[in-house]
């Protein structure tokens, strides 16, 4: 019982005032009655961990943050909701994987100390179509691809758009910079979605072999254009495995620092911005992608109602429970960026703009017809050849 | 002699690679064509654990991989010949997940001739045998499956 209060208290958990406030916020209470976040808390705080770990519930949070903004007493929800996933997965219970599972067994065999992936055929495609691409094996600048290779084979075929674009384009501007970026063979997963979901073990595997990697090429920086990798390698490596001898970057600061060496076409468009939730409330990063949309010339730049920290989420994390709860939070989400009067979403996170794309795909009646694009593809479409 | 015997199988047992391979088989066609091979009595090569699923459409990649990550150095996904579905489309969908199988089995290192589509019909006990053994062939060939580290198995 101690070890549970003990837990309890690092996500203050128990200061909770039970205002209901996150309840109030959180974006799957609004379309599912039955989820509460301060019931969840409650329980937890009354019945102790046993009575929640067979809650589907649990698995459904979105850790997207939310809550936490608006709680009086700073209640840590998403690490409360990590912990107590923690105990689950200890005893052996999980929710329900997303697409049979494919991409978390994809983590999960990325910790098998001999894989030997063959990921990086991306930069030689590209060398073909246009100038080319240009990397190196060491440096004092490394791009963190993160997923996009499995999500260009997993995904690709289904919604009509390519994910590795976003590591082409990527390096594509940090090349427009004068910047050579290091692009690891062998790197792994950051192991993001494990430890949200309570796989802490598999987290530190992945985690000690990727920062041997990392340190092998002699890297300062860390550039990455997932929010997901940038925050796991900014602050989840360093709360679970001590310093770490580099600094993180996601490409909207990298191109706000130097935004006076990117040259820009006239692009006209009219668009609006979704801040994914670890760029956005986990580091802080509002301004910079914004900046740089507003600085190219013929854009009309909308906000949305809810936007910066009131951002709503994509609906989807980790790729778990993904059901009707989560197709309503897409659907409104995506009406509320048609609202605006943008005929384009901009989202600089890969997995939102996947998340979109599959809402898309349903019925006709639950169609918003609006454009999706990555912030890294459409700098790269506005730069000056 | 039996003393001797016994003496030198067991010193070669270990060096032996014997492959493990997961056998994904529709109900409706190549898990009988599988019985249609047991019950003509045909030999073949016993590595493999077969899994009934009611279509080979819906073996999804999350399936293979999840073979992959348990311990296996094969995967074969097995159904019914084009036109003969008891679904209609359920193989044209068997062909669409496995080609995203393939793709991710590239990207994760391994060698594409380690997971396998095949189509086997309730009638084709001599082909079953045909199939596996030269699978497990193939297996043997490649080795096992570097994704295989021994640690305890956790759930």
């Amino acid at each position: 019982m101690q070890a549970i209060i003990e837990e309890l208290k690092k996500s203050r958990a128990t200061f909770c005032l039970e205002c209901g406030k996150c309840t109030a916020v959180c974006p799957i209470s609004y379309s599912n009655n039955s989820y509460s976040p301060r019931r969840l808390v409650a329980e937890g705080l009354f019945y102790g961990f046993d009575e929640l770990v067979d809650n589907r519930l649990l698995w459904s949070c979105l850790t997207c943050q939310l809550c936490s903004e608006r709680c009086p007493v700073d209640v840590r929800y998403s690490e409360y909701m990590r912990d107590m996933r923690a105990t689950a997965y200890r005893l052996g219970k999980s929710g329900d994987r997303s697409h049979g599972g494919a991409l978390h067994y994809i983590m999960e065999l990325a910790t098998s100390p001999k894989l030997k992936q063959n990921r990086t055929g991306w930069i030689s495609s590209a060398n073909q179509s246009d100038k080319g691409l240009k990397v190196k094996k060491k440096g004092d600048i490394l791009y963190f691809v993160g997923c996009l290779p499995y999500y260009q084979d997993f995904f690709a075929k289904d919604f009509d758009f390519s994910p590795i674009s976003i590591a082409q384009d990527t390096v594509r501007i940090l090349n427009y910079i004068g910047i050579e970026p290091v692009v690891m063979d062998n790197e792994r997963c950051c192991g993001h979605d494990l430890y949200w979901l309570g796989q802490l073990g598999q987290f530190d595997e992945l985690s000690s072999l990727n920062l041997k990697e990392i340190e092998k090429t002699g890297a300062k920086t860390v550039v990455t254009a997932c929010p997901e990798c940038a925050l796991t390698l900014k602050k989840l490596y360093p709360e679970r495995s001590g310093e770490v001898s580099f600094e993180v970057k996601h490409i909207s600061e990298v191109v706000a620092d130097n935004i006076d060496k990117l040259e820009f076409d006239h692009l006209e468009m009219e668009l609006t911005f979704q801040d994914p939730c670890r760029l956005g409330r986990y580091m802080g990063i509002y301004d910079q992608p914004r900046q740089t949309i507003s600085a190219i010339p013929g854009i009309k730049f909308r906000e949305m109602t809810h936007n910066k920290n009131a951002a709503i989420c994509c609906g989807t994390t980790n790729w778990m429970n993904c059901d009707a709860t989560s197709k309503q939070i897409q659907y409104r989400r995506l009406s509320e960026a048609k609202s605006t009067g943008a005929g384009t979403l901009v989202t600089a996170c890969p997995k939102c703009q996947i998340h979109f794309r599959c809402s898309e795909c349903g019925e006709d009646s639950q169609k918003v017809d609006i454009k999706l694009t990555d912030y890294v593809n459409l700098v790269a479409k506005a730069l000056k050849r | 002699m039996a003393g001797k015997a016994t003496k030198t199988k067991k010193k070669k047992a270990p060096k032996k690679f014997v492959p493990n391979i997961v056998a994904f088989a529709c109900n409706w066609c190549s898990y009988a064509g599988a019985d249609t091979a047991g019950v003509s009595r045909i030999q073949h090569s016993p590595n493999f654990r077969i899994i009934r699923t009611l279509c080979s459409g819906r073996v999804t990649p999350g399936f293979v991989l999840k073979a992959l990550k348990l311990g296996a150095d094969g995967v074969l996904v097995s159904g019914c010949h084009f036109g003969d579905c008891h679904y209609i489309f359920g193989n044209y969908k068997a062909v669409e997940q496995f080609e995203k199988t393939k793709a991710l089995v590239k990207t994760l290192g391994l060698d594409e001739k380690r997971v396998r589509l095949e189509w086997v019909s309730a009638a084709e006990g001599p082909r079953w045998a045909e199939v596996i053994n030269e699978f497990v062939e193939q297996i043997t060939e490649l080795g096992p499956s570097p994704l295989n580290h021994k640690k305890k198995a956790k759930k």
